[in-house]
């Protein structure tokens, strides 16, 4: 099986995608000859051609609304929004268009698409190449949105994302690309090559959407994460000596209830990691659901686990990521009761 | 290098802010002498492959075809037979018919909102007829006229306004926001000009696919405003995209004029010269000039010589719709005074003018329009009206968010059938 960091099992997805289906089009500010400022798309116009694979202008709105035009008209497209953090201009078109269009024409006009954007920070990225803008995604009705962990997962949920018939933000922990982040940031990365997950099978697999992983067994809390933060946690409950059972969502939309409810009953004690900003952040709707449906079962309050209520500063990034010292002070505390 | 002293701006002049007046307001008497009317025929007709800058002299002129004797005249004229232009004739006056009867149901209460065309019927109804059937159109909610060109059938439109059992859309849209996929008539959004870059997108995915089908996008004045004009346009052009980018200039958007959309400064034709795209002014009253355009455009647009920006000049003769009162910011007879006309009025008169129509069939025409209309209704109420849905299949609301319905949806439509049944 070959070994592949998540850029390459993301590649690798597009290609046996595009491959298997010659209406699947892939656009994107510097997507095309030069294959993507992190070269998720290296080498498909040279496949595919230009006409399934080609740049488009700095225009986010105008990226997704050509879309809507490309899905309406019977092609999907897979596109490219090069940080998260330029979502914004394309808010309108994913909120008011692409989510609703199912809905608004009753079925006769579905919005088959994939939107992929790299978030998170980690990467001295500053306020604008950092956010973790998801929850503006799941408050939305209609989308479904995806992170991976691992590069495994990146490609099979981005092949289930693009075979799925509704609409998917896929979002890509651009910190985790090149290897998992245990959250020490003054320590060397690791690579993938080091990692299990980085053995991705060769051609088409899925990854379901609406299933989430248990990555590590436990039987004293459960820790619910994605993304970046699923590698965070793990390492902090590792070097906490916890029997945590650690959750990995992978899909936030639609939310694999069942197996949180199961771990949360089992465990009665809950954690949630998230490196977003904390009001309103999807930890909140998590911790909600876990309070609705677990209560009984718990024997603590719920924890969250978030960035700080403030734009992502440039240089006080680790004071502002949610790493090993802030977990382990949650960890500490909804283990104390 | 120096930043130059304050001090020395004492006698600069005080900046000021313009903000854009309409030339009349509610009690003056309009006069719109002032805007320029070329001739008829005088307009110049390149050669639909010419490159775009040989149409930008048109962005400041005005395509017309009917003259003020009533003949289609100049390079413009697309030569229609008599039977195409009784057809477009019929399509306006359906169109201003079912406007009515609809601005009257609302007003009876059986439904909550509509907005009529009136005055601006020839733009939809000559742009169906110039164009294949199976071109594709990303409506506003003012081309009612493309439904209708189309033979979409009047009940569904009605259905639709009346969000009824027989309505296409399950009574999930605001009344005209149809969508009907068979007449290549794409949703319309109430979120002004997001449809404009959906246009293009589909006409990408045309070429893409080596398709000969080709699409046009629809805007107002007042929409040219937002960012998704400025992005229709940049990937019209970037692409080569066979796409035909209308903005339907009719003057007002809700209450402001469209000097508040940069009127003032130029034309929405000339917005195509800074693309690099060809673009055309058309007097969108003259359903032959509107064909026409039209007509050349969709050339242009089939053989990949390019994108059309066609700004149709208009004047929304009647309020935005059923929640605004225009005499709050206009003159009442503002529409009497517009200096282009009315669309049904100049074209009644051309085939006049050609001995290919006449009062009695006129009378008849509209007669035959009022008794298809009532009995388009009378059907469409038999399945109810607005005040009486929204009780039965409440469930129906939770179907098509996602193409199944996830567990957290489930457990919603339980609950709201639950508060049914309390």
């Amino acid at each position: 099986m070959p070994t592949m960091n998540m850029i390459q099992a993301l590649n690798d997805a597009h290609k046996v995608a595009m491959r298997a289906d010659n209406d699947i089009v892939v656009f994107g500010e510097d997507i095309g000859f030069f294959g993507g400022v992190f070269r998720v798309t290296e080498g498909l116009q040279k496949e595919f051609g230009k006409t399934r694979v080609f740049d488009a202008p700095i225009s986010e709105g105008g990226i997704v609304a050509t879309a809507v035009g490309m899905a309406a008209y019977g092609i999907k497209p897979v596109i490219e929004i090069q940080f998260a953090d330029y979502i914004y201009p394309g808010y309108d078109q994913i909120v008011s268009e692409v989510a609703k269009m199912r809905y608004r024409t009753a079925g006769e006009w579905p919005m088959p698409m994939v939107i992929r954007t790299p978030y998170g920070g980690g990467i001295f990225g500053g306020q604008t190449h950092s956010q973790s803008p998801e929850s503006l995604f799941t408050h939305i009705a209609g989308l479904k949105v995806v992170i991976p962990s691992t590069p495994h997962d990146a490609k099979g949920l981005l092949l289930a994302a693009i075979e799925d018939p509704d609409p998917v933000i896929f979002f890509e922990p651009k910190r985790i690309y090149n290897g998992p982040f245990d959250g020490h940031h003054d320590r060397p990365v690791t690579p993938w090559t080091k990692h299990p997950a980085s053995d991705v099978p060769e051609g088409h697999y899925t990854v379901p959407l609406g299933k989430a992983a248990v990555v590590r067994k436990g039987h004293a809390l459960t820790v619910l994460a994605y993304g970046t933060m699923v590698h965070v946690a793990l390492a902090a409950v590792e070097e906490q000596g916890l029997d945590a059972e650690v959750i990995d969502l992978r899909t936030l939309v639609p939310l694999d209830i069942a197996t949180i409810k199961r771990s949360v009953e089992k465990t009665g004690r809950c954690l949630i990691a998230q490196e977003a900003p904390r009001t309103s952040g999807f930890a909140a709707e998590l911790s909600a659901l876990v309070q609705e449906r677990c209560f009984y079962h718990l024997e603590a309050p719920v924890e969250r686990v978030t960035g700080w209520d403030t734009p992502y500063p440039h240089a006080y990034e680790w004071a502002y990521f949610p790493g090993p010292k802030r977990l382990k002070r949650a960890l500490e505390k909804v283990m104390a009761d | 290098m120096s930043d130059k002293d304050p001090a020395l701006r004492a006698n600069a002049p005080r900046l000021q802010l313009h903000v854009p007046e309409p030339l009349f307001r509610p009690g003056d008497t309009p006069d719109f002498s002032g805007i320029k009317v070329p001739a008829a025929g005088s307009a110049p007709r390149p050669d639909t492959s010419a490159p775009a800058v040989d149409t930008h002299p048109l962005t400041t002129n005005l395509v017309r075809v009917l003259d003020e004797q009533h003949r289609a005249v100049g390079p413009w004229d697309p030569k229609l037979d008599a039977d195409t232009l009784r057809k477009i004739l019929k399509d306006m006056v359906t169109v201003r018919v079912f406007d009515d009867r609809m601005y009257r149901s609302q007003r009876q209460g059986k439904t909550s909102f509509y907005m009529k065309c009136t005055g601006e019927e020839a733009i939809a109804t000559a742009t169906a007829a110039a164009l294949d059937r199976d071109d594709m159109h990303f409506p506003t909610y003012r081309q009612q006229g493309l439904l209708v060109a189309r033979g979409y059938p009047l009940a569904s439109m009605m259905n639709q306004i009346y969000s009824n059992k027989g309505d296409p859309l399950k009574g999930r849209q605001l009344p005209i926001m149809y969508s009907d996929k068979a007449h290549g008539f794409f949703s319309i959004s109430g979120n002004l000009g997001t449809q404009f870059p959906q246009a293009v997108g589909w006409a990408m995915a045309a070429a893409i696919k080596g398709d000969s089908r080709i699409c046009m996008g629809w805007i107002g004045d007042g929409a040219t405003a937002e960012g998704d004009f400025h992005s229709a346009l940049t990937f019209a052009a970037v692409y080569n995209v066979p796409v035909i980018l209308a903005v339907v200039n009719n003057q007002w958007a809700i209450s402001s004029f469209s000097g508040i959309a940069g009127a003032e400064r130029a034309t929405f034709a000339q917005r195509a010269v800074g693309y690099g795209v060809a673009g055309l002014r058309v007097d969108g009253n003259d359903a032959l000039a509107v064909y026409a355009a039209v007509q050349w455009s969709a050339e242009r647009a089939r053989t990949n010589a390019g994108p059309t920006l066609i700004e149709f000049f208009t004047y929304r003769a009647e309020g935005h719709s059923t929640s605004d009162d225009p005499s709050g910011y206009r003159p009442i007879d503002e529409a009497k005074a517009w200096p282009l006309g009315d669309p049904i009025e100049r074209l009644k008169a051309h085939l006049l003018a050609l001995d290919e129509w006449d009062e009695k069939r006129h009378s008849a025409l509209t007669a035959e329009a009022d008794a298809t209309v009532r009995a388009a209704q009378k059907e469409s109420e038999k399945l109810g009206i607005l005040p009486q849905q929204g009780k039965d299949n409440v469930g129906s609301m939770f179907d098509d968010v996602y193409s199944d319905v996830p567990w957290h949806i489930a457990e919603q439509r339980d609950a709201a059938l639950a508060e049914g049944r309390d």
